[in-house]
């Protein structure tokens, strides 16, 4: 009898560790939550430093980066114990960050000092500061490595930095309060949303000139509630998910004719997006609602919504069963 | 058992023949619940606001919140209508002469019950069909589920309907029934918006909502559609049925009607 409870918690205990996790920060409660993305629920809540935004994980999952924007940090936390291993010297109000692909190099935004600052993570010394425009905010990274975006909320613009060089190379004009740029996976396109005003900016990457413009219109939504923020190209490579702010939608948009394909419907002011390790599903981090919309990526469906801490912002997907 | 059946299904093939035959009547009854939905509904959108509620796990559309609330209107308009033409078949004196067939009179009412909650299913099944068509679908399973919940709703309906056609005397005071059994029963139950809502201005009005049978119909319907059982819906719906039916066959009086 013992022997048969004992080979059922063995046989029991690797799949509740197997789950992949959907990592959550929460910025009014200085926390993170773990959602595991198979039962949609939340697992596990860590607590980080003081207003949590951006979070993403190291290429080897071994460690997990939060920007502690009121902190003034950027923190390592171990993700299979929630300790914080250490700080980063990140510059003031660190907002959003991306590491390149070399799992090494971290390039971070400080909003309030206009400058993009690169880390190296394993020295955890700051390798250069870039002045960009003011208040940058949004950041990408080619899949390459070559070229790092900062764009920057109160000059309307995508400063284009080289990575050998740590130098701007070119600067894109865009509509107001540009807050998150996205390369698409092949690194030809660059899209580049406009807060306030209301579009999506694409551009082509070997060029730097703009390939198109994406408007969003939404049946009784005000046009100054259609705000895009957050963005994220499909598994495919064949649409662009576009958080949309207080109009509490998700715009699927077309990748390659840059249509709006449909709306749907999530909680109250959507800022960013994830799509689960394996790919099924979008989790989406809804900020004035405190919660976490579920999107089936087959149906493009809403499937759950799942409460997390207040104001949820930024989100980062961990494979567990590797 | 088998002349129960022939008797039983005689008069339901009556009340289907006259539903197919009144083009108008069920072009109505469909007109009805589609202006709610595609007019009421768009407008009220952004008021309403958004929240979770079970069975829902997310967050959803006033269009989809309302499907259930229009469903239970066609059938609650339904089991007004038959009660209509029960008056309508008193006062041509085709009542009596059923009631005349070697059958107890639960019997009969129940026939015709099971008859007219049958046209009133048949009617949803149309209004869930074109919701469909403007993008209010729900899972396939749920359309399976809902089957039951509707058929219990509509027969809960349609008794009160005979309950009603016990008490009315004349055709023409039926425009009576409209504005105090109809209108009510709709408006104050969780068809349009949650009662939730409803508490947030009124706690006697959200209580009168909760002890109306028709929000119960309508949250059975709701919980159905999504493939979940809500239990206490299910009781008063049922306890509801019985009690209508039980009024409705102990004060039937086939020459009521005051000629």
């Amino acid at each position: 009898m013992i022997r048969t409870l004992l080979l059922g918690t063995c046989l029991c205990l690797p799949y509740a560790a197997l789950a992949d996790e959907i990592w959550v920060t929460n910025e009014m409660d200085d926390t993170v939550s773990v959602i595991d993305a198979g039962t949609l629920e939340v697992v596990t809540t860590y607590a980080t430093g003081e207003r949590p935004r951006g979070i993403t994980f190291s290429r080897d999952f071994s460690v997990v980066y939060i920007c502690a924007s009121d902190s003034d940090a950027v923190q390592v936390m171990d993700p299979n114990t929630g300790e914080i291993l250490h700080d980063l010297p990140s510059g003031e109000d660190p907002e959003q960050f991306v590491i390149a692909p070399d799992d090494r190099l971290l390039y971070i935004a400080n909003e309030d000092d206009a400058i993009t600052t690169v880390v190296d993570t394993q020295t955890r010394r700051v390798v250069a500061q870039i002045d960009v425009g003011v208040e940058p905010e949004g950041m990408g990274i080619s899949p390459d490595g070559l070229l790092q975006v900062t764009t920057s909320e109160t000059t309307n613009m995508a400063h284009w930095i080289d990575t050998q060089t740590h130098e701007i190379v070119a600067n894109s004009l865009v509509d107001s309060r540009p807050r998150h740029a996205e390369f698409s996976p092949d690194g030809a396109d660059l899209w580049v949303s406009s807060e306030i005003g209301g579009t999506v900016t694409v551009f082509d990457v070997q060029t730097k000139a703009e390939k198109g413009k994406i408007r969003f219109a939404l049946p009784n939504v005000r046009p100054e509630k259609l705000q895009p923020v957050g963005m994220r190209f499909s598994p495919d490579e064949t649409k662009v998910f576009v958080a949309l702010g207080p109009a509490n939608h998700i715009a699927v948009v077309d990748a390659q004719t840059f249509e709006v394909l449909d709306y749907i419907l999530v909680g109250r002011r959507v800022w960013h997006m994830e799509l689960s390790p394996d790919n099924s599903k979008l989790f989406t981090t809804n900020g004035v609602s405190g919660d976490v919309t579920v999107i089936d990526m087959n149906s493009l469906k809403p499937i759950k919504t799942v409460k997390v801490g207040r104001f949820p912002w930024g989100a980062s997907a961990r494979p567990t069963n590797q | 058992m088998r002349r129960a059946i022939i008797a039983a299904s005689a008069i339901a093939q009556r009340e289907v023949a006259r539903f197919l035959n009144q083009r108008a009547r069920f072009f109505a009854a469909l007109v009805r619940p589609l202006v709610w939905l595609l007019i009421f509904a768009a407008g009220f959108r952004a008021a309403l606001g958004l929240s979770i509620i079970a069975p829902y796990q997310t967050y959803i559309t006033y269009e989809t919140y309302i499907i259930p609330g229009l469903c239970g209107m066609i059938l609650l308009f339904s089991g007004m209508q038959s009660s209509l033409s029960l008056i309508h078949d008193r006062e041509s004196g085709t009542m009596r002469l059923m009631l005349t067939a070697p059958w107890p009179r639960w019997f009969t009412l129940g026939a015709k019950l099971m008859a007219s909650s049958f046209v009133g299913l048949l009617q949803v099944a149309v209004f869930l069909a074109i919701a469909a068509c403007f993008g209010i679908q729900m899972n396939i399973m749920g359309y399976i589920y809902v089957i039951p919940a509707l058929f219990l709703s509509a027969l809960m309906l349609g008794a009160l309907g005979l309950v009603l056609s016990a008490k009315v005397r004349q055709l023409e005071n039926f425009a009576g029934v409209m504005n105090f059994v109809i209108f009510p029963m709709f408006f104050c139950s969780s068809a349009l918006y949650p009662i939730w809502k409803m508490k947030e201005s009124s706690a006697f009005l959200a209580r009168l909502c909760e002890v109306n049978p028709f929000t119960h119909s309508v949250e059975l319907i709701r919980f159905a559609l999504y493939q979940q059982m809500n239990w206490p819906a299910l009781g008063w719906t049922t306890a509801a049925t019985i009690v209508f039916f039980v009024i409705a066959t102990v004060g039937y009086e086939p020459a009521r009607s005051k000629r």
